[in-house]
């Protein structure tokens, strides 16, 4: 989104220096250079400030699938409003390299400012539309260390300059840099200062022209929570009452588990690497087999490698949750990129009929809450309960409120009550409810859970009438969880050209273009969904009030022209309006192409 | 939580026993249940607290024939599902029990883990050197020449040498009997459960089916000879320089090279940490620091600290 000036040009270069300070709502800061140089700190603590300053933020990364260095972004989106996307383009683009110019000037809206690295980019364009201002950041960040620390510090010194430029509170700037290095060696923290102050005082004022203020956040005055996804979603587990987990290292689910390791024993729990996805799933079913909330997790690979234990838990019934941190795929894919092709491997990918939970998270704070409904969810219908989050949630920071915790913070019980003759953990006029071992069993007959078919009792059982009633009671207790979901909010028009289908991380950028068609004119509006299987009911009563229905999902359109989650909204609601807008560039949607892709299936007015 | 002083009633095999076992009459997997029934009722472990898991194969129908908390697993995952409950629940007996198709080969990787974790649970793997329950395959243990439908002109694989391995892969308990010694085989059954740790007990286990006379040679009723390990009784005798020292690894080795049928007992014994114990001396520390705060409070402060 283009800055918003309070003076009439809308073009940042070229306002007028005379008209004083040009306040915008909106920046997008992009940071390009290579993922050792710090940069993803930086971009950090910007979000942090942000969280701090009532403002909203959201952050985007792309890092490098290789071991050490490499080609890396960082862009912030600052807003005093509320933030949707990362943003499509940036208005600030910091270049510390020449690839890193070459790369991302494309990025830089018309008339943005392009800041570059005078000491490592010799080339810049000609005809840029825009303003270019050139600052030897390594020599002058190198001078200011005394020539000692070789390029270290060029990070420090940009956020000096994006301080110095967007009048940010130095004092607020300067309290999380300390927090930030802090806690290292005295030097560390002194030569961070150095470059930081270095940036600050550098006189870049008159390359640009005019002055900046960002505006003051128009957010709760309460100082807010600053995260990444997969660090929300590991909150969110503990506070559901997972206290038991295992998985496999693999990117981009690993932070979550390293995470697990380390806070679990704070709880009294924990978090086993096991040496392979199929011990890991094995492991988490012991824990949930013991009667603990327990978790596994990976990506798309690692998920392949679990389906038959899931499978396991459906028969068996054993409450499980199960992350998969979506990265591009089939295969290794691209292990750092970002795709919502998983959707039907979470459903259907186990053998057998296999109904399970499956929810998608629509931004970090969501991250958060979905986790503890995953929780809630695996303990009250005793299944597996996926969470597709993707590798764009998994790194992207932003800013919310605390969650309730008082509320929501479960501390888990460990039921071993004495169960009487009538104990049957498969009724099949109720809810599943296993004895967990250590249980007495008054009757004196023990139960052995299993993967075989099995009556009420879970005996073993290769009876027809059996495996029906029994394949029917695993179905109809999700269909049960279905009836009790609300129909999913309407954003934009009651009615009218269209309806945008999103679910998981799309879910700013959609709502984001919802607002632009409308501003110019559309009637159309948007539905997110969060839990995926099962879906809410009663989704073809919306769908009757709009001519298109276009479902945006970041992966393939199939060999029918379908997208994973247009292909079951079709299979289910048999309704020939439903089409697909897909992608699979590893890339998250920008607003603009979401509005293009619906234009271009809406046709003109 | 129950305790064995609420439950008065001693355990007794009775109260152990289930369904009639399914396998086929002659199975070495019946003397097996027997001598587990009868070590469990000399241990008097509380009822509740037994809990029996198993992957898939004939002898991994083990947990539906006793009567105890129990899981019939997924093919080779047994150990990592045992390991789930041990590590979580130190009020448990944990015991694991398949063949050598679920543990040597597609839960191979698994007891390797399991036996380098030392995890505290007792494994007891019947081992019949043939794929019984699908009919007659080739196993990791089949000698080579055996005559399998996988392998109709005879298996050309070298067989996976179980002991080796396990010595190898770190458990800190390791023996090997036979299933038609049920003396011997309850001994090394109740060191086994008492050993703190990964015990591991390999018990040659005759498929009457579909490879008879398997173990005849380790069988004297069948002109066989069951060949002891004779262990040091550290008495500085001349001939206790020649027992074996179960705590010599080099020495397990030594037996583990033994021409087959070879020799039966315990060929390892080792007290080291289990992964239980070092787990929890973690956790414990861990809670310590926090001064054993309240989800709600730990949580608080570490939202506090992301603002």
């Amino acid at each position: 989104m283009s800055p918003s000036a309070t003076s009439d040009s809308p073009e940042l270069a070229s306002s007028p220096a005379s008209s004083g300070v040009t306040e915008l709502q909106n920046a997008v800061i992009r940071f390009a250079g290579n993922s050792q140089d710090g940069i993803q700190t930086i971009g950090g603590l910007l979000a942090r400030l942000a969280g701090r300053s009532s403002r909203e933020v959201m952050t985007y990364m792309t890092i490098p699938s290789t071991i050490s260095g490499g080609p890396s972004i960082f862009q912030v989106h600052l807003g005093s409003g509320e933030v949707l996307s990362a943003g499509d383009e940036s208005d600030f683009l910091f270049a510390f390299y020449q690839h890193s110019y070459d790369s991302h000037i494309g990025s830089l809206r018309p008339g943005g400012i392009c800041i570059y690295d005078t000491d490592n980019v010799q080339e810049v364009k000609s005809d840029l539309d825009g303003l270019h201002v050139g600052i030897p950041i390594t020599s002058a960040t190198v001078e200011a260390l005394g020539g000692s620390s070789r390029e270290r510090g060029k990070n420090l010194f940009a956020l000096g300059l994006v301080t110095q430029i967007f009048k940010l509170n130095k004092e607020k700037v300067v309290g999380l840099v300390s927090k930030q290095f802090g806690g290292k060696n005295e030097d560390v923290l002194r030569n961070a200062m150095l470059a930081f102050d270095a940036g600050f005082a550098y006189p870049v004022g008159d390359l640009l022209k005019v002055e900046y203020e960002l505006q003051q956040g128009r957010g709760s005055a309460v100082d807010k929570v600053t995260t990444d996804g997969n660090t929300a979603m590991v909150l969110g587990l503990l506070a559901g009452g997972v206290r038991y987990g295992s998985a496999y290292p693999i990117t981009p689910w690993s932070t979550i588990m390293e995470q697990l390791r380390v806070e679990l024993p704070k709880y009294g729990g924990l978090f086993v690497q096991a040496e392979d996805e199929l011990a890991a799933v094995a492991m988490a079913l012991g824990f949930a087999y013991s009667g603990h909330v327990a978790v596994t997790g990976s990506s798309g690979p690692g998920l392949s490698l679990k389906m038959e234990a899931l499978s396991y838990a459906t028969m068996a019934e054993l409450p499980l949750v199960v992350i998969n941190v979506q990265r591009g795929g089939p295969s290794t894919g691209l292990p750092t990129s970002v795709e919502q092709s998983d959707l039907m491997q979470a459903i259907y990918g186990s053998h057998g009929d296999c109904p399970r939970i499956v929810l998608a998270p629509k931004n970090v704070a969501d991250c958060f809450y979905i986790a503890v409904e995953a929780c809630e969810l695996a303990k009250k219908y005793s299944c597996p309960v996926f969470v597709l989050t993707d590798m764009a949630l998994a790194s992207r920071i932003e800013a919310f409120e605390q969650p309730d915790l008082a509320t929501l913070v479960h501390e888990p019980v460990l039921d071993l009550s004495t169960r009487g003759e009538e104990f049957k953990p498969y009724p099949l006029d109720g809810l599943t409810r296993h004895a967990a071992p250590g249980s007495v069993m008054s009757a004196g007959k023990y139960p052995v859970v299993t993967g075989l078919e099995h009556d009420e009792w879970g005996h073993p059982s290769a009876n027809p009438g059996i495996h029906q009633k029994m394949t029917e009671r695993r179905r109809e207790k999700i269909k049960a969880f279905a009836a009790t979901l609300p129909k999913p909010e309407i954003y934009g028009d009651e009615s009218g050209e269209a309806l945008i289908v999103g679910w998981g991380s799309t879910w700013g950028p959609i709502r984001e273009a919802v607002e632009r068609l409308r501003e110019s004119g559309r009637k159309v509006a948007c539905i997110h969904l969060r839990h995926l299987n099962p879906m809410p009911n009663g989704l073809e009563t919306i769908f009757a009030n709009y001519q298109n229905v276009v479902v945006v999902e970041m992966n393939d359109e199939g060999l029918y022209g379908y997208g994973q989650l247009a292909t079951l909204l079709r299979a289910r609601h048999c309704d020939p309006k439903i089409r697909s807008v897909c992608k699979t560039d590893g890339l998250n949607y920008r607003v603009r192409d979401i509005v293009a892709r619906v234009e271009a299936v809406v046709g003109t007015v | 939580m129950s305790t064995a002083a609420e439950s008065p009633k001693p355990l007794t095999k009775k109260d152990l026993t289930a369904d009639h076992p399914t396998w086929c009459p002659g199975c070495g997997d019946f003397a097996v249940l027997a001598s587990f029934f009868k070590v469990l009722e000399k241990l008097q472990i509380p009822h509740e607290k037994i809990c029996t898991i198993a992957g898939i194969g004939c002898s991994s129908r083990f947990p539906y024939f006793v009567n105890g908390h129990g899981v019939h697993f997924i093919h080779g995952r047994a150990l990592p599902f045992a390991t789930g409950v041990s590590l979580s629940r130190p009020d448990l007996h944990v015991f694991a029990f398949g063949g050598d198709g679920d543990g040597y080969s597609i839960g191979g990787n698994h007891l390797d883990h399991a036996a380098r974790k030392n995890v505290n649970l007792t494994y007891i793997v019947m081992d019949n050197f043939v794929y019984g329950l699908t009919k007659k395959q080739t196993s990791p243990t089949s000698p080579k020449g055996f005559k399998s439908k996988t392998d109709p002109t005879g298996a050309i694989d070298q067989p996976i040498n179980p002991m080796k391995k396990l010595v190898y892969g770190g458990a800190s308990f390791v023996a090997r009997t036979h299933a038609t010694q049920v003396k011997h085989m309850m001994e090394v059954f109740e060191r086994a459960i008492l050993h703190p740790g990964f015990s591991v007990v390999e018990v040659l286990s005759e498929c009457v089916i579909f490879y008879p006379g398997a173990f005849d040679d380790g069988n004297p009723r069948k002109g066989g000879t069951f060949d002891l390990i004779e262990e040091k009784k550290w008495d500085n005798s001349a001939e206790d320089a020649e027992r074996h020292d179960v705590s010599d690894e080099n020495a397990a080795y030594r037996l583990a090279s033994l021409q087959y049928p070879g020799k039966f007992g315990v060929f390892y014994e080792t007290d080291r940490p289990s992964k239980n114990q070092l787990e929890q001396i973690w956790i414990d520390s861990t809670r310590e620091k926090t001064g054993n705060a309240s989800a709600v409070d730990l949580l608080s402060s570490r939202f506090a600290s992301m603002k």
